[in-house]
């Protein structure tokens, strides 16, 4: 009653509906409009795309850039080092992908405005790092935003999808997606003939080191809700490698990056006593995982492993040497611009503590786990690969299309392809724009529909909460607690807590084992039948409901994910307690998972690692 | 907080609630002003203090590890294309720093429907939009693998 008399529904006919527009949805955009002259590009995102995803607050180096111009490196060589770097397993057909791709984004990033540092020698991009180079990316989003905009049948800014519709004729393709809109409550029903999933990953689904005001300064963007993983997920998409979450080594509380202090200030970390740690784990981490760890770079796992035994073993805290490098003012300069650019919380901190770095070292933390797919780990959807030479068996149509007709994806959405960041996101979304029109073409007059059961009976399930919380508050005087509605910060801090303790969060040092797996898992069934008595007292927090509800689907999967593989592959991601070595005999493999939401189980397989580049 | 909202100058003009990519600018219906309604969901970005016409907004280091007495300001100049950042310590010193935004004049990118339309063909391929062109070498980069391995490499 009430609440659902008098809603409005607005419908919008799209060709291709871009879900999420942070870098991966920009790129879908664009390259959608580029080969569809003539069809409906629609992009929706829950916030501003002027200042939303990852890049919002900008960025001061771009990650993954080749420079074959110059010759600097060519696409073989980072799949070799994403592969390296993910102690082996990557696909590396869609890796090649992106790196072949990705320095025509940036080189198009620089025409549209973006500042690019330079070489005052070479003329070339200034190299922060092999892959990195450097810019000044204040606005970096913005700038990718206003070509997204130009590019755009319309964008739906404030609107938060929650469900992908299926085709009533063919339950495995995709027909649309519905959502509401966070400011005026309209229910939105997206039809489409294909869908780009370009959605964030997922923080704060383990607790973090902060749990008061700064459970904000998470590492990833709090508003990276895992819609990523649990739209596809919902509908029986498979997903991959979604055990392989990441853990940042970065400046203490603010999560400042460290990768400009290493690659371009030279700068190196030691112990409370001013010791070189790392190879005094040499022997113990070459027990675990074998001839990894002569692999140059390091792993950055195996890097994390050795801080974190340095920190057990009570010669914490660990630093950053920054005394000498900060006083050359131009490095001092760059080492503070970084986090200007791009982290901005961390300035904060070092200003509140009166630290400065010419003076103090500064104190490094081991953070939380996150998932995603974009930056140097790579959960996500198991999607097929490019035409012209992806191994059969990772094809099996459009290129970045997974295993549900019509649905692509780019970004942290797609598993298998570590090392993308910004740029390779980017690009990433301008492959599977491209893949999508392609599809789209070919549809002819077979095109999808949605069922109206379907938009209707979803309609009531999204905006539940805010019935459940009308009648529930009447019960009670006043404040939070209530019998009959959790809020959606309650059910996050369980979440967080379940994931925490059971998962490998950073209570337990990042280590988990069967049993542990298997009672968390029986702890996140019982969250998940309390998330239908979620309460929302507005729409803000109706949007905050459903960011819950996306971060607990995906927090199954990688609870099950990290169930099924029996050893420890990442030692300083997670540990296996009970299977503590690498095992490269039984699991040089990806994992699969497959989710049915008729019955609610889940379906896991191992999938061949082919390696196509030698 | 981390973002407050300074009473005097603010003047409920919304454009930090338009902008929050955390959708926690809201405004206050008493007082017809914005504030901060879930400081644990800031993530310090400054997408709201950069859009501020009033600079009404400032941010006050989180709780659990911050001490007071700090301040980072910033001014983001869209027609002069910089960001200048002023940094106080809690002991007072300061550090300031000058960056460039953007290159070319705001709304100046093209629609890529704006470039000659691509052919049938060409959509059949694995080329993306202005490539090879765009890439700077001759063509795009592919494999012919002639084996798939299994196993460590």
């Amino acid at each position: 009653m009430g609440l659902f008399t008098g809603r409005k529904t607005v419908f919008v006919e799209s060709d291709v509906l871009v879900i999420g527009g942070g870098m991966a949805g920009c790129g879908a955009t664009y390259e959608s409009r580029y080969w569809g002259r003539d069809l409906k590009v629609v992009c929706v995102e829950k916030a501003n795309i002027e200042r939303s995803g990852a890049v919002a607050q900008g960025l001061y180096a771009i990650n993954c850039y080749m420079g074959m111009q110059w010759g600097e490196n060519q696409p073989e060589d980072h799949v070799r080092y994403a592969r390296n770097d993910l102690m082996g397993l990557v696909r590396e057909d869609l890796g090649y992908d992106v790196a072949r791709h990705v320095d025509s984004s940036v080189h198009k990033f620089e025409e549209w405005g973006l500042p690019m540092m330079k070489d005052k020698e070479t003329g070339r991009y200034q190299r922060e790092g092999k892959w990195q180079i450097m810019i000044h990316g204040e606005s970096y989003k913005p700038i990718v935003a206003e070509a997204a905009r130009k590019a755009a049948t319309k964008v739906y800014n404030r609107v938060m999808v929650t469900h992908l519709l299926m085709d009533k004729t063919r339950p495995n393709r995709v027909a649309g997606a519905v959502g509401f809109n966070v400011r005026s409550g309209d229910f939105y029903v997206f039809q489409a003939k294909a869908v780009v999933v370009a959605a964030g990953g997922a923080s704060n689904i383990f607790k973090p080191h902060s749990v008061g005001e700064g459970m904000g300064r998470t590492w990833y963007a709090p508003w990276s809700s895992a819609s990523a993983y649990a739209l596809p997920i919902r509908v029986g998409a498979k997903m991959t490698q979604m055990e392989n979450r990441i853990v940042l080594t970065r400046f203490k509380d603010g999560y400042g990056p460290v990768g400009a202090y290493f690659l371009h200030l030279k700068t190196n970390t030691e112990n409370a006593y001013g010791e070189d740690y790392e190879s005094t784990w040499y022997d113990s981490i070459k027990e675990l995982v074998g001839d990894y760890v002569d692999h140059q770079p390091v792993p950055t796992c195996l890097r994390n492993h050795a801080f974190l035994q340095e920190v057990k073993a009570g010669r914490g805290p660990i630093r950053m040497h920054t005394k000498e490098a900060f006083k050359d003012p131009h490095k001092e300069q760059v080492g503070w611009e970084n986090f200007l650019g791009m982290t901005i919380g961390q300035a904060v901190v070092w200003a509140s503590q009166n630290i400065d770095p010419k003076e103090i070292n500064p104190e490094l933390v081991m953070s939380e786990p996150y998932v995603m797919g974009s930056h140097a780990t790579c959960s996500g959807a198991w999607a097929s690969g490019p035409e012209d030479y992806a191994p059969d068996e990772y094809q099996w149509g459009y290129n970045r299309m997974m295993t549900v007709e019509g649905l692509f994806g780019a970004g942290d959405t797609i598993g298998g392809t570590a090392h993308k960041f910004s740029s390779g996101s980017f690009t990433e979304g301008r492959i599977a724009g491209k893949a999508a029109v392609r599809y789209v073409d070919d549809l002819g007059n077979d095109q999808p529909r949605v069922r109206e059961s379907e938009y209707e009976d979803l309609m009531q399930v999204i905006f539940q909460p805010l019935e459940n919380y009308a009648v529930g508050r009447n019960e009670i005087v006043s404040g939070t607690v209530s019998p009959s509605y959790l809020l959606p910060m309650h059910g996050l801090q369980r979440l967080e807590k379940i994931m925490d303790e059971y998962v490998g969060g950073i209570s337990a040092h990042y280590t988990t084992n069967e049993p542990l797996l298997t009672r968390g898992l029986e702890l996140l069934d019982m969250l998940k039948e309390d998330l239908d008595h979620l309460g929302a007292e507005d729409l803000h927090q109706l949007q905050r409901a459903w960011e819950l509800q996306h971060r607990v689907l995906a927090s199954e999967c990688v609870t099950h994910h990290t169930n099924f593989r029996k050893e420890t592959r990442w030692p300083g991601y997670y540990y296996r307690a009970d299977h503590r070595k690498l095992d490269d005999t039984d699991w040089h493999c990806f994992t699969l998972s497959q989710y049915d939401r008729e019955s609610g189980k889940w379906a896991m397989e191992k999938a061949p690692v082919y390696h196509i580049i030698d | 907080m981390p973002t407050f909202v300074y009473m005097t100058r603010c003047d409920g003009c919304g454009h930090c609630v338009d902008i929050c990519p955390s959708d926690i600018m809201h405004i206050d219906t008493t007082y017809r002003r914005a504030y901060n309604i879930e400081p644990n969901f800031c993530w310090e970005c400054y997408s709201c203090v950069k859009a501020c016409p009033q600079n009404a907004i400032d941010v006050r280091g989180y709780a659990d590890f911050a001490p007071l007495g700090h301040s980072v300001r910033v001014l983001r100049e869209e027609e002069k294309g910089t960001i200048s950042w002023k940094l106080k310590f809690r002991d007072g010193r300061e550090k300031n720093f000058v960056s460039p935004i953007r290159t070319t004049p705001w709304g100046s990118i093209k629609s890529p429907s704006d470039y000659e339309a691509p052919t049938e063909d060409a959509l059949r391929t694995q080329e993306l939009a202005h490539e090879p062109e765009a890439l700077n070498i001759d063509r795009l980069p592919t494999l012919t693998p002639d084996s798939l391995n299994q196993g460590a490499v």
